[in-house]
């Protein structure tokens, strides 16, 4: 190709003849679908929050001085950070017996939690309805026992929305922590306790290290998640537990506030792609995108 | 003190594994499958009541499920609109794929990650967007107004599989095939596409679950034209009291079974004919 052609000059044949146009023109079609059916409905929703219908900071002044959204707030980040540490201290000791486990042993774990990651999330959520109502199994099961006189409350609480996001959220914990764990040698610990080094000293000095690389993952993953989760404290949350997305949904549904649920919608969608970047920044966006190389 | 000495290492086998270790992780196994696998024994007791543990042995549930016309139409509705999502975002993403896997061009790593981003956007905020979106064409309650908002939300997950592939194919078997006077054309039909083949199912099959089981974006824009199996399931479990809904969560669950092992056949080919070099 001449060189001193400038691209306004190239003629369509020559254009042609780059491979990577040619590949170019396979993902434009992808392309031309997101920015039409996915990037333009998301960047009508951010403009909506801002423009009312001229240009007002309203809905954003009223979310962060109402005290009511406020708390709404501090309890998604604490409700998410609170299911990120169990999902990920479950995902971790799985992840830690997987790596360990005797092939027979490792397949059937395995298939477990692969299928409970496959298993619909409504059906998921609705048997913990079952197990954890008013005369649901766990209390039939204790009042059978006698171990208590009264049920236990452990629907529509805080406990609720965590056991069930929890139950969610373990394989997006496992599987990254179990892919960094596979490829880490175990000799190395051999070689620290060879040296001296208690079992335990070796976890958290030489194992528990490696594989800091798959706890971030995850668990960066599941907070993001959790931070926009709606189905879990809809079902298995009372009023205090609803989170953000649940009072987005409640403002257009039930009071019909299209600009103000734009506004959450907005702080919502800046948060998460906020802690994203940050994710793409330090860890790398490969080990989400289960390495797709960019 | 007699007899031998226990012989004492410093050290233990990095694959040893000790009982409390054992008990925690069965017990979160356990966590993770037995409340789901509770509602199949619940799902042949009574279609009145749900009653733990089930007093009676039927298939009453069952029954109502599949001669109930609305419940008919919710999966009908939900088997339509997964097939159409999943034709539309695999083609893409089978394209999408192939450049961005042997393809180099500027913005390459930007392209990817906005093809990937529809997988951590928050479906309740897409949710209000699709109904601002799809109401402006009145397309609220139709079963395409549903497949225009899963495409884009499937495409993540058809793209996965599809470019992990394409990553393990050896293209030099392209190379035979061109020199042995093929086109790039029938090269790529006769040759790339049997060899991605499981692969790419694989990837039709992700965007085909994701669909079914979406239920935050339906919420929105279902109205009551297009209700789909989740919908409808969420509005019982919420609203009403409906016996029957752990016959559905079993047949969901063999649903999940079935997806599971079909993916793990599709694998077990795809690395099959990956390793024929």
């Amino acid at each position: 190709m001449d060189m001193q052609t400038n691209s306004f000059t190239l003629n369509r044949a020559s254009l042609w003849q780059r491979p990577g146009f040619r590949y170019f023109l396979l993902v434009t079609p992808a392309l031309v679908a997101l920015l039409l059916l996915f990037a333009y409905p998301l960047s009508r929703i951010l403009i909506k929050s801002f423009f009312n219908p001229g240009f007002t900071l309203k809905e954003y002044v009223y979310f962060f001085t109402s005290p009511l959204y406020i708390r709404v707030m501090w309890i998604t980040i604490e409700l998410s950070l609170l299911t990120t540490l169990t999902s990920l201290v479950i995902g971790y000791i799985l992840a830690y017996v997987l790596r360990r486990a005797r092939p027979g042993i490792r397949n059937v774990f395995l298939m477990a939690i692969m299928l409970s990651f496959m298993i619909s999330l409504l059906v998921r959520n609705y048997s913990w309805i079952i197990v954890l109502e008013r005369n649901g199994v766990v209390n039939i099961v204790l009042r059978y026992f006698g171990l208590i006189d009264h049920p236990l409350r452990l629907l529509h609480n805080k406990f609720g929305v965590v056991v069930g996001m929890t139950h969610i959220f373990v394989p997006y914990i496992a599987f990254p922590v179990y892919s960094v764990m596979m490829g880490m040698d175990l000799n190395l610990e051999k070689a620290a306790q060879n040296l001296g080094a208690s079992r335990w000293q070796t976890f958290w000095r030489v194992s528990f290290p490696l594989s800091l690389p798959g706890i971030g993952a995850g668990s960066l993953l599941v907070f993001i998640m959790a931070l926009g989760f709606f189905i879990t404290p809809a079902l298995l949350g009372g009023r205090k537990e609803q989170m953000l997305s649940n009072l987005i949904q409640i403002q257009v549904v039930d009071l019909l506030n299209w600009p103000f649920a734009s506004a959450m919608s907005t702080i919502l969608l800046i948060v998460t792609l906020f802690i994203f970047f940050i994710y793409n920044r330090y860890l790398g966006t490969e080990r989400l995108w289960g390495g797709v190389k960019t | 003190m007699t007899g031998k000495p226990k012989r004492k290492t410093n050290w233990h086998d990095p694959l040893h594994i000790g009982w409390p270790l054992w008990v925690v992780s069965g017990s979160a196994v356990f966590f993770l499958l037995v409340p789901v696998l509770l509602l199949v024994p619940l799902s042949f007791g009574s279609a009145e009541i749900i009653q733990f543990p089930p007093t009676k042995f039927c298939l009453d549930q069952y029954r109502k499920f599949f001669s109930h016309p609305a419940w008919q139409s919710a999966v009908l509705n939900s088997l339509q609109v997964s097939a159409l999502t999943s034709i539309a975002s695999t083609t893409l993403a089978l394209l999408a794929s192939i450049a961005l896997v042997w393809g180099k061009f500027r913005a390459k790593s930007l392209i990817t990650g906005f093809i990937l981003s529809p997988m951590i956007v928050p479906l309740i905020v897409l949710g209000l967007a699709y109904y601002v979106f799809l109401a402006k064409f009145g397309l609220i309650g139709t079963k395409l107004g549903l497949v225009i908002a899963y495409t884009p939300l499937t495409l993540p997950f058809a793209v996965l599989p599809i470019s992990a592939t394409l990553r393990g194919f050896d293209r030099s078997l392209e190379n035979a095939a061109l020199n042995l006077g093929a086109n790039r054309f029938q090269t790529f039909l006769k040759v790339t596409i049997p060899i991605i083949r499981p692969g790419v199912i694989t990837g039709a099959l992700f965007a085909f679950m994701i669909a079914f089981d979406e239920v935050v974006i339906a919420l929105f824009i279902c109205g009551s034209t297009a209700v789909t199996l989740p919908k409808k399931m969420w509005d019982v479990i919420r609203y009403e009291i409906e016996p029957m809904l752990p016959a559905i969560s079993t047949l969901l669950l063999l649903l999940a079974v079935f997806f599971l092992v079909s993916v793990g056949l599709l694998q077990r080919r795809l690395t099959k004919r990956m390793e024929i070099r």
